[in-house]
């Protein structure tokens, strides 16, 4: 009986995560089609509700009533199962993700690991989509993808090394303790180098402008999803979304202090914002990062795919080795408030 | 040490920061979109959309079946067949424009020796069924009557340059 008990308050706790989820999923695609257009001096959809605010939902409809296609000669069981092993680990990580304090499903010790583990699962996904597809393009998509991530999850794991060595802990929440305080406290200005590393792999992590050669519209059509339609599209296109609110999530919780208000401990302005709860500010640096993942499509043209690794293996694995041996020596030295 | 500098210039991202400014500031320029239905684009006099068959204010007919048209046209879009009336006059008997061959070049207004051809400014139309394409005399007068106004009026606008 307490095991059941216990289940379904797991089941409901997963729920109470996953739809708000998929809720900040449908908007992230409304919000990049709005700043986009801004940007390009458009206004993008204001057609469905007011603002063309329905516009997600009319989407995902119009995605539920397609045809989902199947290649004559694709691999039915791989082409099916791929997008799953898509979504399922960019789900799975926000576990050990700390909305604040607290505010966690699974409080496990080795939270960054299982995250580590969990994003490199779903280039799996991609792989064989674009290998089950049975196309050239998918094909080609997967490669590139392939070689991308796992190039760029080096530089990740590495940024992310001085992010353990600063907090002492692999669990997510022992790491956002660590860095208690005002703004200047957060581990983003002693590990600043690091936190560029990371958030330029973790663009390329998730197949993002201006690293999006996996799909690359111009080069390879859409790349590993090119065979994909209807709903089973829609996965893959969820699972890039969750991604990417994946990756801002972890960037917030390891540079920007996850929950705490950039204003604790400030005399004035510390007590003024007590009231705030600590998942509003997390929110806050979530939809930071995920406009600075908008803003980079709208910005930047993409990468050659050899200047991809070129950049990858010879600059930022090479600056996160020489900054974590400065953050050896700021450790040692007990430099600033960090440490 | 000009190379040091060079060398530590790209990790300073300034190029890319340059780019963000740049779309930071679009993002709050004035938008360009016009909400189509509502809002419409101007056109020019010389605007060539769906055709039109004049007359002389009198109400005859302006075309004399000289086939000028059917022999420009690049698209052999236009079909005409004619016979003498009884006053003497040689008139049309079918005037069919085919408006999926139809490229829009205006050459058959160019070629009319009575201006009885044109194109109107009207360029909102569809065709819900076979053989509605097909616009045949009596449509294309009947365009001629709605637009006469403005058709009037773009002619004159377009007379000084010719």
């Amino acid at each position: 009986m307490n095991a059941l008990i216990e289940l379904t308050w797991i089941v409901t706790k997963i729920v109470a995560l996953v739809i708000p989820l998929f809720i900040a999923v449908a908007y992230m695609t409304y919000a990049e089609r709005k700043v986009i257009s801004a940007m390009q001096m458009r206004r993008g959809p204001n057609r469905v509700g007011w603002h063309g605010l329905l516009q997600p939902i009319a989407d995902a409809l119009k995605l539920l009533m397609k045809e989902v296609i199947l290649p004559q000669n694709a691999n039915r069981f791989l082409f099916v199962l791929a997008p799953m092993l898509s979504i399922m680990p960019a789900l799975a990580a926000w576990a050990v993700l700390p909305l604040s304090d607290g505010l966690v499903i699974a409080d496990i010790n080795a939270g960054l690991l299982y995250v580590l583990a969990m994003t490199s699962m779903g280039v799996y996904g991609i792989i064989l989509a674009g290998w089950a597809s049975n196309s050239k393009y998918a094909l080609l998509g997967a490669l590139r993808a392939g070689a991308q991530v796992v190039s760029y999850e080096i530089a990740m794991g590495f940024a992310l090394v001085g992010v353990l060595m600063a907090a002492g802990s692999l669990n997510m929440g022992e790491i956002v303790r660590a860095q208690e305080g005002p703004i200047w406290n957060w581990f983003w200005l002693p590990l600043l180098p690091l936190f560029v590393v990371y958030w330029i792999s973790g663009v390329a992590e998730t197949n993002r402008l201006p690293f999006d050669v996996a799909e690359g519209e111009s080069e390879i059509v859409a790349g590993f999803h090119v065979e994909y339609s209807g709903m089973a599209f829609a996965i893959f296109f969820l699972a890039e979304y969750a991604n990417m609110i994946l990756i801002s999530g972890l960037a917030a919780i390891m540079f920007l202090g996850g929950w705490y208000s950039p204003f604790t401990g400030i005399p004035l302005l510390g007590p003024l914002f007590a009231w705030v709860p600590g998942i509003v500010w997390f929110s806050i640096k979530v939809a930071f990062f995920l406009f600075l993942y908008i803003w980079f499509r709208g910005t930047f043209p993409r990468y050659r795919y050899d200047q991809i690794m070129r950049l990858g293996w010879k600059v930022l694995i090479p600056v996160t080795v020489v900054w974590l041996f400065v953050v050896a020596l700021m450790i040692l030295t007990g430099f600033g408030p960090w440490f | 040490m000009q190379a040091v500098r060079e060398f530590f210039k790209p990790f300073m991202l300034t190029e890319l920061l340059k780019g963000m400014r740049l779309t930071g500031k679009h993002l709050f320029d004035a938008k360009y979109t016009l909400e189509y239905p509502e809002e419409k684009a101007p056109q020019s006099p010389r605007f060539r959309g769906l055709h039109a068959l004049r007359r002389y204010p009198n109400g005859e007919e302006r075309c004399i079946a000289c086939k000028l048209c059917e022999a420009v046209c690049p698209a052999l879009a236009i079909t005409i067949e004619s016979e003498q009336r009884d006053d003497g006059t040689r008139r049309t008997t079918r005037y069919d424009i085919d408006l999926f061959k139809c490229i829009y070049c205006g050459f058959c207004e160019e070629s009319c020796p009575v201006d009885s051809i044109v194109e109107t400014r009207q360029h909102e139309y569809h065709f819900e069924r076979r053989g509605e394409q097909i616009m045949h005399k009596d449509d294309l007068l009947a365009m001629g009557d709605q637009y006469e106004a403005q058709l009037a009026q773009d002619r004159a606008a377009d007379a000084p340059f010719r």
